[in-house]
C-alpha cells in the first residue's frame, strides 16, 4: 500500500453546527510530520471513534484537541481547531480553562496516589467549583454515580485510589474527568489495559455519557468502535482517509484503505 | 572440540566446565572484595573504639575539704563577684599541703601538679551554686591531672611505671588509691565543656554546638535553594544549550575538591562581604555551596522518577503547570529529595578542609551561642586534638570520632527510615 499524497478525506468529515472543528491540522515532531492536513468536525453529543493502524496519528490528533501536545517540547501544531467557534490554538487562549472544558481519559488508568475521594475532588478544588464541603461531597458522589463506581466504593471513599482494580481505576479516572463537568471528553484507548468485563462496563458508560457530553475515542478495537460510536474516522499514516457513520464504515466503506483495514488485511 | 560430528548438546556440555569455573571464580572475587571491605571497617572501628572508650571515663580524687571563709575572705552573704574572685587554688594547695605534708617547695610543686588546674573552678562553681557551704567541710570529687588520669586508667594494675610521674608522686597516688580516694567516673566534662589546653578540662560541647549551628545554616540555605533549582531545571526550564551547560556545571561542582570551596568562601564571604571569620554562619555558607550540587542532582533524579502519567492526569484536568508540580510531583518526589538532602548534610557534617580555610580551626573555648559567635566543628576539633602531644588528647580524639560517627549513623538511618516511611507506590 503506497503512501497517498494530498489525500482528500472521503465521506462526511464536516457537518453543520459541530462542537469541535479541526481545519487543516498538521502536527510536526521536530522535522517529522505526524499529521497531514486533517479537517474533521465533531458534533455535539456524539461519540466519534478514531481508528487506524499503530502510528497513524489518531492519538496525536486527539491530544491536539485539548492541547496536551503542548507538554512535548518539539511538537508543533499548525491549522485551526475551533471549540464553539473559538480557535483553541490562539496565543491568547489559556490551556487551563480549555482543559477544564475538554477533559481527557488516558490509555493507562492513572489515578493520583491519593484517596478515591481526593482523586475526584481534585479537579473541582483547583477550579473552585464547590462552594462548601457539602457541595464537594455532592460532586464526588454524583461523579462516581455517573461513572458507575459509587456502589463499589461508597464505603471506602478514603481508601487509596491506586488500590482499586484496573477497570475500577479507569472508571475512577472517568469520574475524575466528569467531576470538572467538561463539555467534551477525549478518550485515548481507555480500555486497552482492561479485561473484557471491565471493557464492557466502560463501553456501557460511554454510551450513557453521550447524553451529556461530546466524546472522541481512540480505539484499536474495531468491535469497540462499532459498539460505542455513531461516526468513525479512519486514519492512515497521518492522513484522515474516511469519515462516515459507523454502520456505513463497517459495512460499505468508501475507501479501499478503510476496507483493507476493517477486513483485517493490515493493521 | 569443534568436531563437526558433535551435536550442539555435546558442544554445550563440553564447555560447561569452563563456564562453571568462571562463575565460581567471579563469585569468589566478589566475596573477597566484600570481606576485605568488612575487614577494613573492623580494623578502623576496632582501633577507634579501643582507643576512644577510655575518653568517656575520668579519674577523680575524692577529698574532704573545708571551705574556709576566713582564708577565702568571703561569707555566705558576699557578692557574686567576690565569691568568683576568691583564691580557690590556694585553698586546695593549702589543703593538700596539710594533708600530704610534702617536704620543700619542689616537692610541693610536684604534689600540686597531680591535681587538675580546673579543680579551683570546681570548688568555685560549687560555692557559687550554694554559698551556704562557706565555712563548712564538704566532700568533693576533684579532677586530677591528665598524667595521673592516664596512669590510673592504663598503667595501674599492670605493674608498669610512668615516664611522666616521679617515684614520689606515684607514692602519693598509691596512698590515695589505698584509701579509696581515687576512682574513675563518667566523664561529663567531655560533653559539657568547650575546648581547653588541659585534656581533663577539654570537651566537645563547643564543637557539637558549632556543628549543629553550621548544619542549621547549611540546611536552611541549601534545602530551599536546592529544591527550587531542581524543580525549575526539571519542570520549567526550556531544554536548550544553556540549560545543558548549567546541568553539566552542576555535575562538575559536585566533584570540585572541597578546599576550593573554602578558598572561595574566604575570598567572597569573608573578604568581599565581610562576614566574620570562624563563625557557623560563614561555615554554613561555604558548606551550602558544597551541598547544593548533591541536593540538586538527587532532587532532579527524584522528580524524574515521578511517572509522567501523574503529570498528564493533572494537566488533563486543567491544573496549571505549577499546581501539577506542587500538588502531585513534589509530594511524590519529596522522599527522594529528603534522602539526598540528608546525605548532603552528612557529607557536610564530616567536612573539614573548607572550614580550615575560613578560620574555624581557631582555638575556641567558649560554647557558641548563635551563628555569629566564633566556634569550631567536630571534625576540625578532631583535627586539632589529633595534633596535640598529650596522651589524654589521643583518647579524646578517638572519643570525638566516635561521637561524630554516631551522628553520621543517626543521620543515615534517618534517611533510610524517611525513605521507607514516605515512599508511595503507584
Amino acid at each position: 500500500m503506497s503512501i497517498i499524497e494530498n489525500h482528500k478525506t472521503v465521506g462526511s468529515p464536516l457537518s453543520e453546527g459541530a462542537k469541535l472543528r479541526a481545519r487543516d491540522v498538521c502536527v510536526f515532531y521536530g522535522e517529522k510530520q505526524a499529521i497531514y492536513n486533517v479537517s474533521l468536525d465533531i458534533r455535539q453529543n456524539e461519540v466519534i471513534a478514531l481508528i487506524g493502524p499503530s502510528g497513524c496519528g489518531k492519538s496525536t490528533f486527539l491530544r491536539c484537541l485539548n492541547r496536551m501536545n503542548d507538554t512535548i517540547d518539539i511538537c508543533n501544531v499548525t491549522g485551526e481547531i475551533l471549540l464553539d467557534g473559538d480557535n483553541i490554538y490562539d496565543p491568547r487562549v489559556d490551556v487551563v480553562p480549555l482543559r477544564a472544558t475538554v477533559g481527557m481519559v488516558f490509555q493507562k488508568p492513572n489515578p493520583f496516589p491519593k484517596s478515591i475521594y481526593d482523586n475526584i475532588a481534585y479537579g473541582p478544588r483547583i477550579h473552585g467549583l464547590a462552594s462548601s464541603r457539602v457541595d464537594l461531597d455532592e460532586i464526588v458522589e454524583k461523579s462516581l454515580q455517573r461513572a458507575g463506581l459509587w456502589n463499589e466504593v461508597k464505603d471506602r471513599l478514603h481508601a487509596p485510589g491506586t488500590g482499586l482494580s484496573g477497570g475500577q481505576q479507569q472508571r475512577l479516572c472517568i469520574a475524575r474527568t466528569i467531576a470538572v463537568d467538561p463539555e467534551v471528553i477525549l478518550m485515548d484507548e481507555p480500555c486497552s489495559a482492561l479485561d473484557p468485563i471491565a471493557t464492557a462496563k466502560i463501553e456501557e458508560l460511554i454510551d450513557e455519557l453521550r447524553e451529556n457530553y461530546t466524546i472522541a475515542i481512540v480505539t484499536h478495537s474495531m468491535q469497540q468502535a462499532a459498539r460505542v460510536s455513531q461516526r468513525t474516522a479512519y486514519f492512515h499514516l497521518g492522513q484522515l482517509i474516511e469519515v462516515n457513520a459507523t454502520d456505513k464504515v463497517f459495512t460499505t466503506p468508501e475507501h479501499q484503505l478503510t476496507e483493507a483495514y476493517i477486513t483485517g488485511r493490515f493493521g | 572440540m569443534t568436531d563437526s560430528t558433535m551435536t550442539t548438546r555435546q558442544k554445550v556440555e563440553a564447555s560447561m566446565r569452563r563456564r562453571r569455573a568462571a562463575e565460581t571464580r567471579f563469585r569468589l572475587y566478589g566475596m573477597a572484595s566484600v570481606l576485605f571491605g568488612l575487614l577494613c571497617l573492623v580494623v578502623l572501628f576496632g582501633d577507634i573504639f579501643s582507643k576512644g572508650t577510655s575518653a568517656f571515663s575520668q579519674t577523680v580524687l575524692t577529698t574532704t575539704i573545708e571551705i574556709d571563709g576566713d582564708y577565702l575572705d568571703i561569707t555566705p552573704d558576699s557578692s557574686e563577684s567576690d565569691i568568683m574572685s576568691a583564691n580557690y587554688d590556694g585553698l586546695i594547695k593549702r589543703h593538700f599541703k596539710n594533708d600530704v605534708q610534702p617536704k620543700g617547695r619542689s616537692e610541693a610543686r610536684s604534689l600540686f601538679s597531680l591535681i587538675s588546674s580546673g579543680a579551683g573552678w570546681q570548688i568555685q562553681s560549687q560555692v557559687l551554686e550554694d554559698p551556704s557551704v562557706i565555712g563548712k567541710t564538704v566532700t568533693v570529687d576533684l579532677l586530677v591531672d591528665d598524667d595521673v588520669d592516664q596512669w590510673f586508667k592504663h598503667e595501674y594494675g599492670n605493674d608498669s611505671g610512668s615516664v611522666r610521674l616521679s617515684e614520689k608522686q606515684l607514692e602519693w597516688i598509691t596512698g590515695w588509691i589505698e584509701s579509696d580516694a581515687l576512682k574513675t567516673q563518667f566523664n561529663t566534662t567531655f560533653f559539657v565543656n568547650g575546648d581547653s589546653r588541659e585534656p581533663e578540662l577539654a570537651g566537645i560541647r563547643g564543637a557539637i554546638t558549632g556543628t549543629l549551628l553550621t548544619l542549621l545554616v547549611t540546611f536552611l540555605l541549601s534545602f530551599p535553594i536546592g529544591v527550587a533549582a531542581a524543580i525549575y531545571l526539571e519542570e520549567f526550564a526550556p531544554k536548550n544549550r544553556l540549560t545543558e551547560i548549567v546541568e553539566i556545571n552542576i555535575n562538575n561542582l559536585a566533584a570540585v575538591p572541597s578546599i576550593t570551596f573554602g578558598l572561595l568562601g574566604l575570598a567572597i564571604f569573608i573578604n568581599i562581604f565581610g562576614v566574620s571569620r570562624s563563625t557557623p554562619l560563614v561555615g554554613g555558607l561555604v558548606l551550602t555551596l558544597m551541598t547544593l550540587p548533591t541536593i540538586i542532582i538527587s532532587g532532579r533524579a527524584a522528580i524524574k522518577a515521578v511517572p509522567p502519567s501523574i503529570r498528564e492526569a493533572a494537566l488533563g484536568l486543567g491544573a496549571s503547570k505549577m499546581q501539577t508540580v506542587f500538588h502531585h510531583v513534589l509530594p511524590l518526589a519529596m522522599p527522594g529529595m529528603l534522602t539526598g538532602t540528608i546525605i548532603g548534610m552528612a557529607q557536610a557534617l564530616g567536612e573539614t578542609a573548607p572550614l580550615l580555610m575560613i578560620g574555624m580551626i581557631a582555638f575556641v573555648v567558649d560554647v557558641p551561642g548563635f551563628i555569629n559567635d566564633p566556634s569550631t566543628v567536630l571534625p576540625v576539633q578532631i583535627f586539632l586534638w589529633s595534633d596535640s602531644p598529650e596522651r589524654a588528647f589521643t583518647e579524646r580524639t578517638s572519643g570525638a570520632i566516635m561521637v561524630l560517627l554516631g551522628f553520621l549513623i543517626i543521620m543515615n538511618t534517618a534517611a533510610v527510615m524517611l525513605r521507607r516511611r514516605l515512599e508511595r507506590r503507584w
